[in-house]
């Protein structure tokens, strides 16, 4: 894929390289900081492997004080900082600059504490989004929001990208499950914001910072909501003999006064791929396949899931299948949660994450049909329907620059129908580097000249994961 | 008398904001003004209103959306959706009548310029958590839009939280657009009586902790209870702890039968039905316990488990009588007149215990006098006055509501 544009680095910064390597190794614990070839190595891409740049050098503190040691030192030398959680970003929100170090928060993964009664845990945000959930579970508590990377994935990430998940239809997204938060400034000013009540005071500073793509600042903690799990969950799979059909029964589903915890959408091509990765027995004869999870005790789950079959009546659906076994809902979630990765062992692939209403589904399928026909691409449709959340995924070949380049303009252009459809450009990955040019498709000038002032505001210098979210033309330098 | 200006469209609004931006004329910013008489009192040359603003723009009850231009009363909201089945999960509760305005007449904007809660924001979320997205004029006499109509949106930094619950003081907000759900087919609530406050509160943590899917948890007060509760349904008088389950009647029998066995060791428990259970969480919507009186009342939000101990260090030199809701995170304190309604001592438990507070009624010279919005750490203020800056530079929206200078 055709590399992004960068700044041009700042050539003193790039000079000073042996000096800022020396510095930030007074700053924090010996073994913390990373400047041979083959470390950086390891930070020179995220989940957007197309993307690579290796940075200065990698710093691994473990406390918020050696973060806000090492922002203070890299400000007042006007070094740029990338934050990075896991690096599994799908847009590039963790690809360095070649003037940048970046700023990993893996080492402080610590759960700090639980209060079940409350029911929060604040904790570091290194830790991965489902080391949460195993450290509550044995109480039979979780935190919602799962994307799909949550073996692997950080909160401090989560928290950058305002992460969704298959999940987040009945509990919310990463803003509606956090209450508190601690954030260290580019001038290393640690500040508290929020804690374990359910408002803070003043301006909702904490639902600006989450979500900002790690250009407010570094949070190192976290207080977070959990949630008591439900008795039970049962997924449901349905197929049906066209993707119409499909988001029209999902529409009578919603309709009909039914939240199911979650409502997922894929067509034949990443049925097929979902299949042969994981078993979990989808139909291969079918257009479109529905995953529909509901919650409740037994009894409240069969009469949901009846309800829901007598709903889906109308649209025909075939091959209907309700899991029997908490084995076989673990295969079929894993099915649909391993779909990007099994996506990976046939094709590269280009991962969109478009948002239309529900409403628009069929005319918007046949729009990237015709999209990908045009740019000769194939593509699967991955779909978190309840909400509209929709995840083309464009296959191309790596190795061959100019397929590269047509999946980049073929991703962009199925973007720019989700924006005219009524939806967004990112429902769940970000803009980071990917999708920075395409703002203009959804916003004004004036629109992100309101959020760049609070960039600002926090930043002043544009150094912390700068050149990102915004188009380069409107970057202050 | 204030000049009162009401724009008839987003045009309007817009060159009325951008005029007042290059005389620097300060603006009082309102919707209906049912919640005027809240924050530090403002002294405006001229008055800016949204009522005229009115109007749905958009309703897809398949996709639990709805849009409305800013102004529009939000029992019309209501109404609407109540057609469909359908409600605003977060039952923002009307303050209207316990500050001596008539019910039901707040704007759609002013429950976001609030972020105006009710008794469910402990299961499902407050208002700000179902802003999808927003159109509206900042101080710099700018439109300018974030989020959308979709129920997912990174796009860009997240403006919508920005703005809920600013008070008018960013920006003034001229169409929003919300996550709307589906009303349950029946409620069911169980009445607990005669519980401390501080069982009360292991009670009602119990619930919302339990696999059930409580909806609403408050404990009340005696004198409080008594208007809440019809005669008949209590035989005497005393504290009451209330928990709501919501869902289809079928499914309440089971769990209204599951939570009151899990609940046991609090008592022989009282259960409402759905006429009943509706009626009382109505009730709490317009806070009906603290209308009829004029006596300062604080809005203080803490850490559940902390509600009890905050309030019985209140008790201790303040006459004060109290409701919990959200497990005991909300209190609504009702305080006896005092010179200064109770602030310092106020300021002082929730600066030692945790928390934060707001003086929701007080009479114009005592807000004027005392910290109504809770006093931010320095590092906070500092990103708040820049925030301000940053939409508003001449500082002309609602100056001074929230905090001098903000």
């Amino acid at each position: 894929m055709a590399s992004p544009a960068f700044l041009e680095p700042d050539a003193g910064v790039l000079g000073a390289r042996d000096e800022i390597i020396a510095r930030l190794r007074e700053l924090v614990p010996e073994g913390s900081v990373i400047a041979d070839e083959d470390g950086r190595r390891a930070f020179e891409t995220d989940a957007l492997t197309a993307y690579k740049q290796m940075p200065l050098a990698a710093v691994l503190p473990t406390s918020t004080e050696q973060v806000s040691r090492i922002l203070k030192y890299c400000q007042a030398n006007g070094v740029k900082v990338i934050p990075r959680g896991a690096g599994t970003s799908l847009c590039g929100g963790a690809l360095p600059l070649a003037d940048s170090i970046v700023l990993g928060v893996s080492k402080m993964n610590r759960v700090l504490d639980i209060n079940f009664e409350n029911r929060t845990a604040r904790v570091q945000t290194g830790i991965t989004n489902m080391g949460i959930s195993d450290a509550v579970s044995p109480r039979g508590f979780f935190y919602a929001p799962d994307p799909s990377s949550q073996l692997a994935c950080t909160l401090a990430g989560n928290l950058a990208m305002n992460s969704g998940g298959a999940h987040c239809l009945k509990y919310g997204v990463t803003t509606n499950n956090v209450l508190g938060l601690q954030i260290v400034l580019m001038d290393g000013q640690i500040i508290d914001i929020g804690g374990e009540e359910l408002d803070a005071p003043g301006y909702d500073l904490l639902g600006l910072i989450i979500g900002s793509e790690g250009q407010f600042g570094v949070v190192t903690e976290a207080t977070v909501r959990i949630l008591r799990a439900a008795e039970g969950a049962r997924p449901m799979l349905m197929g049906f003999s066209s993707s119409a059909a499909a988001g029209d029964c999902v529409s009578a589903i919603i309709a009909s006064g039914i939240i199911p915890v979650a409502i997922e959408f894929m067509d034949k091509p990443a049925i097929r791929v979902c299949e042969d990765f994981a078993k979990a027995g989808y139909p291969l004869d079918v257009e479109a396949l529905l995953i529909v999870e509901v919650e409740g005790s037994e009894d409240e789950i069969e009469d949901l899931l009846a309800r829901i079959q007598e709903i889906a009546k109308p649209f025909k659906p075939a091959g209907i299948r309700v899991s029997q076994s908490p084995e076989e809902s673990a295969a079929i979630w894993l099915g649909r949660k391993s779909a990007f990765g099994a996506m990976g062992r046939i094709s590269d692939y280009y991962c969109m994450d478009g948002v239309i209403p529900l409403g628009k589904l069929s005319e918007v399928l046949t729009g990237i049909s015709e999209i990908c026909e045009r740019y000769k691409l194939k593509v699967a449709n991955i779909f978190h329907a309840g909400d509209g959340n929709l995840h083309p995924l464009v296959l191309y070949e790596a190795n061959d620059p100019s397929q590269a380049e047509r999946a980049a303009n073929c991703g962009a252009e199925i973007l720019e129908l989700c924006v005219k459809a009524g939806g967004c450009l990112t429902g769940e990955h970000g803009v980071g580097i990917e999708k920075r040019e395409l703002m203009f498709t959804q916003f004004t000038r004036v629109d992100m000249e309101h959020q760049m002032r609070i960039k600002t505001m926090f930043d002043p210098d544009w150094l912390l994961n700068p050149a990102k979210v915004f188009p380069l033309e409107l970057h202050p330098s | 008398m204030s000049e009162l200006i009401r724009p008839n469209d987003e045009e309007e609004l817009t060159a009325a904001v951008a005029e007042a931006n290059s005389s620097r004329t300060p603006l009082e910013v309102i919707g209906a003004g049912s919640k005027r008489d809240i924050g530090r009192p403002l002294q405006t040359a001229a008055c800016l209103t949204t009522e005229k603003l009115t109007g749905l723009t958009l309703y897809e009850p398949s996709e639990l959306v709805l849009s409305a231009r800013a102004g529009t009363p939000l029992i019309e909201i209501e109404e609407t959706l109540a057609g469909n089945d359908q409600q605003l999960a977060f039952e923002p509760v009307d303050l209207g009548p316990m500050l001596g305005q008539d019910a039901g007449a707040a704007t759609i904007g002013g429950v976001f310029a609030a972020n105006l809660s009710g008794s469910r924001r402990i299961q499902i979320g407050a208002a700000r958590d179902h802003l999808l997205g927003f159109r509206a004029v900042s101080g710099r006499g700018e439109i300018f839009k974030s989020g959308g109509r979709v129920m997912k949106n990174v796009t860009g930094y997240d403006l919508c939280r920005g703005l809920s619950g600013s008070w008018g003081t960013l920006a003034v907000m001229s169409e929003v657009t919300m996550k709307v759900l589906p009303r349950a087919q029946c409620t069911r609530t169980i009445l607990l009586i005669g519980l401390t406050d501080e069982i009360a509160i292991d009670a009602m943590c119990a619930a919302i902790g339990s696999p059930f899917d409580v909806s609403g948890t408050v404990h009340l007060h005696g004198e409080f209870a008594a208007k809440l509760i019809d005669s008949g349904i209590l035989r005497r008088p005393g504290p009451v702890t209330a928990l709501r389950l919501e869902n289809i009647e079928s499914s309440l029998e089971y769990r209204c039968a599951r939570l009151t066995e899990s609940l046991e060791a609090f008592g022989k428990p009282v259960e409402l039905d759905d006429g009943a259970s509706r009626k009382f969480w109505s009730g709490m919507r317009t806070l009906n316990f603290l209308q009829g009186s004029s006596d300062p009342v604080w809005r203080i939000s803490t850490a559940p488990k902390n509600g009890a101990r905050l309030v019985a260090a209140l008790a201790r030199r303040l006459d004060c009588r109290v409701a919990y809701d959200w497990s005991g995170g909300l209190i609504w304190l009702l305080a006896t007149p005092s010179a200064d309604a109770g602030a310092a001592e106020v300021g002082r438990v929730v600066a030692e215990i945790g928390g934060y507070a707001t003086l929701i009624r007080a009479d114009a010279s005592l807000r004027g006098s005392v910290n109504v919005f809770q006093q931010l750490s320095p590092g906070v203020m500092a990103l708040t006055r820049k925030l301000k800056h940053s939409f508003d530079p001449a500082g002309i929206l609602n100056p001074g509501r929230m905090y001098p200078g903000i």
